[in-house]
């Protein structure tokens, strides 16, 4: 969804939002690392080597551990201590530290998104807005239920609190830009239906909070058949149903078990990048050959940008104004998403009633406010499928299956699936689907 | 084969007595946890269902469970055994905490407790820091890459025959 970029006054930041729509969709896509060093001039170094990659990039400020769950003491002792953190721990560094290590890349050109993980996200927001940052991204049901025991409700709190806040950046002239992480509910085997309803949900909430740019994510799955249909589902139920324009798609490249050897990875990410152009989202998150060993560094991150932007520029995007047809997963999608909006105008706690009742209801998921009834596999053509459905208002849709208990060895195949397929895989890398099949 | 009432004038077609059935079996609880700073959830996902398939009822407290979170569960729910998972790397530090407030517990102090996954954050050879734990009071530790599932079903296996805390108990 192209559109002429309108530049912010001097002195304010770009709206995140508006700059991804302006570089992505009709054939563009925006390439985004995962990135957060936690000495400042590594962090300086990582964003300058991101922004002179070959491809349209904009940056990452990944905060480290301690302060996504709140625990501002133990990243000021391991500061104090000369301890290394897994991230950059952005309310802990003064602002003067942040603003040196944004200073010479964070432009108009180069928007910055910084990357959390909180359920209690309100001293990272504060932070942020201090420094003019105007864009984040999480979530109160995905940034809770899949990693902690932060009650459901608690986290619906702080995330409805921490949106009027930053919305308040508007009437400063600055634009606030929110990505739901909804999308990407425990990385692996939830199907694909599910994760829709949860970005479109979270989309929803954050404008009923007052945001008005905002991003939807959706994460690659186990079939690219499969996932072309829902990113044209989440696409039109954000045309359907999130009430603003500015709302564009994200796609994470596979965020579960990843494959060993480079090529194995290379192929996966490849298929993210034009599962992005084919489907007419506008930006990807990568993932690099070192993902299943370790944290990358920033030239493999370099690596990963162009190597997902090449692939982008020989994807083909669809007919302008296309949304799919009415297949499965939009169906499925569109069901779950109605019956929650059904339980209360306010999305927020229409939300938690969808997690008691169990209309929502996150495969595998332990935390307390998860039902914890459905079930998934992944079939013989490679669908990431419901086993069971619990409550889920799915009955008139999927399939009922006889009920066989998934055992660990089962639960385990299922988990290495994408690797073992891209590993083993005889297509060359950088191959296209399109040329393939 | 009536097993309740015997003084029951009433008579059944053979297996067709309500007290032919016999009554659900009663399972023990094993606890898998992870700890405070780690958020994977996959490792606790799987070790559930595998002693599950062991014959046991799983209380599974999810990732990122505070200390004290821990030991109010554990001592609540006084299972057959403590299983905590780790991959993030800080295991090693986490479990040492852990292990010492479990034990500190009168009720908890012969349960059998393991610890396992990606403890440190340097693979290799050298295996101090799980030697270490073992001194802290874990009954046996389960390094990736050095001990794995066939070792954990042995030692799990080995549990209902007379562990300490079961001895206690029948006595």
């Amino acid at each position: 969804m192209s559109q002429v970029l309108r530049y912010p006054e001097p002195g304010k930041p770009v709206d995140f939002g508006a700059f991804v729509r302006t570089m992505g969709g009709n054939g563009g896509l925006v390439v985004q690392p995962r990135m957060g060093l936690c000495v400042p001039e590594d962090m300086r170094a990582g964003l300058a080597a991101t922004k002179a990659a070959a491809a349209t990039t904009v940056g990452t400020i990944t905060l480290d551990s301690y302060t996504r769950v709140g625990d501002l003491r133990a990243a000021d002792t391991a500061l104090r201590e000369g301890i290394g953190l897994n991230g950059y721990p952005i309310v802990n560094h003064t602002k003067s530290t942040t603003r040196k290590v944004l200073a010479g890349t964070w432009d108009h050109d180069f928007p910055v998104q910084i990357r959390h993980g909180s359920a209690v996200p309100k001293d990272i927001f504060k932070a942020m807005m201090a420094l003019n940052l105007n864009a984040t991204e999480g979530g109160p049901v995905s940034y809770c239920l899949p990693y902690g025991r932060t009650p459901l409700a608690d986290s619906m709190r702080n995330w409805e609190e921490c949106c009027d806040l930053f919305s308040e950046l508007i009437e400063t002239g600055v634009e606030p830009h929110l990505e739901t992480f909804g999308g990407c509910m425990m990385g692996q085997l939830c199907p694909p239906s599910q994760l829709i309803a949860m970005s479109v949900l979270e989309a929803i909430f954050f404008v009923q909070h007052g945001l008005r740019s905002v991003s939807v994510s959706y994460a690659q799955q186990t079939n690219m058949i499969q996932d072309i249909e829902a990113v044209f589902a989440l696409r039109r139920l954000c045309a359907e149903l999130v009430p603003t324009e500015n709302c564009h798609v994200v796609i994470y490249a596979y965020m579960g078990v990843y494959p060993t050897t480079p090529d194995g990875a290379y192929r996966l990410l490849g298929q993210a990048a034009e599962l992005a152009v084919t489907t007419g989202a506008e930006r990807i998150i990568v993932k690099t050959k070192a993902e299943s060993k370790r944290i990358p560094v920033v030239a493999e991150n370099v690596e990963a940008l162009e190597y997902a932007s090449d692939v982008a520029s020989r994807s083909t995007p669809p007919a302008p104004g296309y949304l799919g047809e009415d297949s499965e997963t939009y169906l499925e999608a569109s069901a779950l998403v109605q019956a929650v909006l059904n339980l209360d105008p306010d999305v927020g706690h229409a939300l938690l009633l969808a997690f008691k009742y169990g209309y929502l209801d996150i495969p595998y998921c332990v935390h307390p406010d998860n039902m914890g009834r459905t079930r998934s596999y992944i079939d013989e053509r490679g669908w990431l499928r419901w086993s069971e459905t619990g409550s889920l208002p799915l009955a008139h849709l999927v399939e009922k299956r006889a009920a066989k208990k998934a055992t660990s060895g089962d639960l385990l195949r299922d988990l290495q699936y994408v690797r073992g397929e891209f590993d083993c895989a005889a297509w060359a890398p950088g191959m296209l689907y399109a040329e393939r099949s | 084969m009536n097993v309740g009432n015997d003084k029951s004038t009433v008579t059944y077609l053979p297996g067709c007595s309500p007290f032919d059935q016999r009554p659900p079996e009663k399972k023990e609880t094993v606890v898998v946890t992870s700890m405070a700073s780690d958020s994977h959830t996959w490792n606790l996902v799987f070790l559930q269902l595998l002693i599950e398939e062991l014959g046991f009822e799983v209380v599974n407290l999810g990732p990122c469970v505070p200390d004290e979170i821990l030991v109010d569960e554990c001592r609540d729910i006084d299972p057959v055994m403590v299983v905590i998972s780790s991959v993030n790397g800080h295991g090693h530090q986490d479990g040492l905490r852990v292990i010492e407030q479990l034990r500190a517990c009168a009720s908890l102090s012969a349960t059998p407790m393991v610890i396992g996954g990606k403890l440190g954050i340097s693979a290799g050879a050298d295996t101090t820091h799980l030697d270490q734990l073992v001194t802290a009071g874990f009954d046996a530790v389960f390094e990736d890459g050095i001990t794995g599932v066939a070792e954990f079903k042995t030692f799990v296996a080995s549990i209902p025959a007379g562990t300490p805390r079961r001895l206690q108990v029948a006595a």
